[in-house]
C-alpha cells in the first residue's frame, strides 16, 4: 500500500512535467488546450489518490503529511477547472490575434511546468528543493505575465521579475541561514536540509541565528504571497497577464509561497527560545489587510481591483495563522481554501466580461445583468462571496477570525473588523456599477463554458451551509499540527 | 584551522566586497559589466578556495560555473547586446554617487555587526563568510535601486547572486543540490533576461527601465 501511494505521489510531480514536455512539441490550438485539461485532470486523480491512499513515509526529497496535502489538492483542483477556462479564453485571444499560435504551444507547456514546480515546492521534504521550486514557478509565471508584449504587459512582467528574484534571493540567504544553524547541530550534508530531519532536531539549534534565518524568510517569501510592503508586483502581473495566469496565481501561487512561510514557522515554533513568529505575521497581515482595503477605492482596472483583494485576502489569512492556536489556524485553512475557489471564479467571470466587452476599464462597463446574465450573476455572487456576506463561505471563515481575534486581542480586532468593512464598501460600489444600471457596450452572447465558474461558487455555497464532518476533523487536525 | 587557510578565505571573501564598492560608482556600462567580470572571477576563485580547504571537490564545478558562465559568457553576451542595441552608454543613477557610497558603508557596517555577534557559535570561516556575503548582497541590492538602466539592473542582481553563492560555500558541507540549482537558476534567469531585453528592443528604442515606467499609476 506504502509504494502504491508512493507512486501516486510521484505521479502528481511526472504528469505536469510530462505534460509540459509533450505540450511544447505539439502545434495547433484544438489538440494542446484539450491535452491541458487532460493533464491537469490526471494531476488531480493522483492528488486525490495520495488524499485518499494512506501516507507514505517520507522520502529524502518528496513528504506528504496532513498539512500539504490540503494544498496539493486544491491546487490541482483549480489547476484542472482553470485549464478548463484557460481552453475557452484562449481561443477568443487566437480570434482577435492577440496571441499567435507559437506563443501558445509555449503558454500551454509553461502551464503544465508552473503545475509541476507548484506541487514540487509544496511536496518537497527538503528546504532546497522547495526554494528551487518556488524559483522556477516565479519564473514560469514572469513568461507568461509578459506574453502578450504590450506596453504595459512587459512593465508587469520586468516588476515581477527584479521584485520577486530579490524576494527569492532573500528566501535562499534565510535557507543558507537555516542550513548554518542546522548543521552545528545534525552535522554537515543533506540531513540538515530535510524537513523531517529538522523538525525533530530544531530545539537544539542556536535560536538567535533561526530568528535571523525566519526574518529574510517571511521577507523573501512574504514577497511571492504579496503581502504589504512588498506586494508592488501583484497588481501589475495581475493586470497584464492572460486572466487564466491572473486566477492561478491569485488562487495557487499566492498559497505555495504562503506554505513555505507555514513550514518554517512550525520548525521556529518547536524552538522555544526563539522569536514568536506570531506577531511578525500578524502585523504585516493587517497592514496588507488594511492598505489593500483602502487602496481598493482608487481603482479603475477591474483586474486591478481584484489583485488588490488579493493582497487583502491574503492579509486576512497570514494574520489568521499569526494569530495562531486551533480556532484561528482552522479559519485560516477555510478561509485560504474558500478564498482560492472564489477569487479564481471571479477571475473566470472577469476574464469573459473583459473579452466580451473588450475593455477592463470598470467605468466601461455597465449592467452586465442585463446584457450578459450569467456572467453579470455570476461576478455578482462571486463578489458577495469574496465581500464575506453569509451565507456562502468566506463569511464562516471570516466570522470565525474575527470571533477568535475578539476573544484573545479586542484591540486586534477593531483593525481587523475595520478593514473588511471598509473593502466590502469598496467592491460593492463597483459591483453595483459593473452589474447593474442601464448597459454599455457589446450585447454580443458568449460563447463559451461557465462550468468552471459554476463549480467553484457552488462550492463555495455549500461550504458556507454545510461541512461535511470528516473535512471539519481533518482541518481541526491540521490546525492542531500548526500550534 | 590552518591559519593561512582562513587568511585567503578572509581576503577573497573581502576583496569581493570591495569590487561591489568598485561597482556603486562606475558611471558607464562597459565599466560596469567589467568590473562585474572581476567580481564573478574572484567569486569563482574564492569558491576554487573553499573547494581546497573544505576537500570538497564539488565545489570545483560551482567554480567553473562562476568562472566560465559569469566572469566570461555574460559579460561578453551583455557587450553585444549593449552594442546590437545600441544603448547608451552612460549609466544614469537615481541618487548621486556620494550619498550611494556612504549608504553603501553604512550597509556593510550593518551586516557585520547583525552577523558577527549572531554567529558567535558557528566556526570561524562560515562566521566572517555569512558577514561578507550579507554585504555583497545589500549592495547588490543597493546598487539595484539606484540605478535606472536595465543592463546595470540585471548586473546588480548577478552581484546580489554572487553574494548569495559566497554564503552557500561558506557553510560547510552544504548540499550540491542546492548549488547546481542556483547556478542553473541564474542560467534561466539570464534566458529570461535576455528574452526580455530582446523584447523591450523589438517595441522601444531603450532598454532604459524608466521608459517602462510611464504606466504608472492611475489605471
Amino acid at each position: 500500500m506504502n509504494g502504491f501511494s508512493f507512486y501516486a505521489t510521484a505521479l502528481i510531480l511526472l504528469i505536469p512535467l510530462f505534460g509540459a514536455a509533450v505540450l511544447v512539441a505539439l502545434p495547433g490550438y484544438w489538440l494542446t488546450a484539450r491535452l491541458n485539461v487532460v493533464f491537469a485532470l490526471l494531476t488531480f486523480g493522483a492528488a486525490l489518490l495520495v488524499l485518499l491512499g494512506e501516507r507514505p513515509p517520507p522520502e529524502p526529497f518528496l513528504l506528504v503529511d496532513d498539512l500539504n496535502i490540503i494544498f496539493v489538492v486544491i491546487n490541482s483542483f483549480v489547476g484542472l477547472t482553470t485549464s478548463v477556462f484557460s481552453a475557452s479564453y484562449i481561443s477568443h485571444e487566437l480570434e482577435i490575434g492577440r496571441l499567435t499560435p507559437a506563443y501558445l504551444r509555449f503558454y500551454h507547456a509553461m502551464y503544465q511546468a508552473l503545475m509541476f514546480s507548484m506541487n514540487l515546492a509544496l511536496l518537497a521534504n527538503n528546504i532546497g528543493l522547495m526554494w528551487v521550486a518556488i524559483e522556477l514557478a516565479t519564473l514560469t509565471t514572469v513568461l507568461m505575465v509578459g506574453i502578450y508584449r504590450t506596453h504595459e504587459a512587459l512593465e508587469a512582467a520586468w516588476k515581477y521579475f527584479i521584485l520577486g528574484s530579490v524576494g527569492i534571493a532573500l528566501a535562499l540567504f534565510g535557507t543558507i541561514l537555516f542550513y548554518v544553524a542546522a548543521s552545528a547541530v545534525i552535522g554537515e550534508g543533506l540531513e540538515a536540509m530535510r524537513w523531517t530531519t529538522l523538525i525533530q532536531h530544531v530545539s537544539k539549534f542556536d535560536p538567535a541565528l533561526l530568528n535571523l534565518a525566519f526574518v529574510f524568510l517571511m521577507l523573501g517569501y512574504g514577497t511571492k504571497v504579496g503581502l504589504a510592503p512588498l506586494h508592488a508586483w501583484l497588481p501589475d502581473a495581475h493586470a497584464e497577464g492572460p486572466t487564466p495566469i491572473s486566477a492561478v496565481l491569485s488562487g495557487l501561487l499566492l498559497n505555495v509561497a504562503l506554505y513555505a512561510v507555514l513550514r518554517f514557522k512550525l520548525l521556529l515554533a518547536a524552538n522555544p527560545e526563539t522569536i514568536a513568529p506570531g506577531p511578525l505575521m500578524v502585523t504585516m497581515g493587517l497592514i496588507s489587510l488594511i492598505f489593500a482595503a483602502l487602496m481598493l477605492y482608487r481603482r479603475r482596472d477591474i483586474k486591478r481591483m481584484f489583485a488588490y483583494s488579493s493582497i487583502e485576502h491574503m492579509g486576512i489569512i497570514t494574520f489568521a495563522f499569526g494569530m495562531g492556536g486551533p480556532l484561528a489556524n482552522f479559519a485560516g485553512l477555510l478561509h485560504m481554501v474558500m478564498h482560492s475557489l472564489t477569487k479564481s471564479a471571479i477571475f473566470f467571470a472577469v476574464g469573459h466580461i473583459a473579452q466580451v466587452k473588450g475593455t477592463q476599464k470598470i467605468g466601461d462597463i455597465r449592467g452586465l445583468t442585463e446584457t450578459h446574465p450569467s456572467l453579470g450573476w455570476g461576478l455578482t455572487v462571486g463578489v458577495v462571496a469574496i465581500g464575506g456576506l453569509p451565507p456562502l463561505g468566506i463569511f464562516m471563515s471570516e466570522f470565525l477570525i474575527v470571533s477568535s481575534t475578539f476573544a484573545r486581542e479586542p484591540l486586534l480586532a477593531l483593525f481587523l473588523v475595520a478593514g473588511l468593512l471598509l473593502s466590502f464598501g469598496a467592491l460593492f460600489l463597483r459591483l453595483h456599477g459593473l452589474a447593474f444600471g442601464p448597459p454599455t457596450g457589446s450585447t454580443v452572447p458568449l460563447n463559451s463554458s461557465y462550468l468552471p465558474m459554476t463549480a467553484h461558487l457552488s462550492l463555495v455555497a455549500i461550504a458556507g451551509v454545510y461541512l461535511p464532518p470528516p473535512l471539519v476533523a481533518w482541518f481541526q487536525h491540521v490546525a492542531g499540527l500548526l500550534g | 584551522m590552518n591559519s593561512l587557510d582562513f587568511d585567503v578565505a578572509h581576503l577573497l571573501a573581502g576583496g569581493l566586497v570591495l569590487i561591489s564598492f568598485i561597482m556603486l560608482y562606475q558611471d558607464r556600462l562597459y565599466a560596469l559589466l567589467n568590473t562585474f567580470a572581476l567580481h564573478a572571477l574572484i567569486l569563482a576563485v574564492s569558491v576554487a578556495w573553499q573547494a581546497f580547504i573544505q576537500h570538497a571537490p564539488h565545489l570545483f564545478i560551482t567554480a567553473m560555473i562562476a568562472l566560465f558562465f559569469k566572469a566570461i559568457l555574460i559579460p561578453v553576451a551583455l557587450h553585444r547586446i549593449i552594442q546590437r542595441l545600441g544603448v547608451h552608454r552612460e549609466i544614469e543613477t537615481v541618487v548621486g554617487i556620494g550619498p550611494t557610497m556612504l549608504f553603501g558603508m553604512g550597509l556593510v557596517a550593518l551586516s557585520i555587526a547583525v552577523m558577527l555577534p549572531i554567529t558567535a557559535e558557528a566556526n570561524p570561516l562560515a562566521r566572517q563568510d555569512l558577514a561578507f556575503a550579507l554585504a555583497v548582497l545589500l549592495l547588490g541590492l543597493l546598487l539595484m535601486v539606484t540605478r535606472r538602466n536595465a543592463v546595470s539592473q540585471v548586473v546588480g542582481f548577478m552581484s546580489l547572486e554572487n553574494g548569495l553563492v559566497l554564503a552557500a560555500t561558506g557553510a560547510r558541507g552544504m548540499p550540491l543540490v542546492v548549488e547546481i540549482s542556483v547556478a542553473f537558476s541564474i542560467l534561466i534567469a539570464f534566458v529570461v533576461i535576455g528574452i526580455f531585453l530582446f523584447r523591450i528592443r523589438e517595441r522601444f528604442d531603450t532598454v532604459d527601465v524608466q521608459a517602462l515606467d510611464r504606466h504608472r499609476g492611475e489605471r
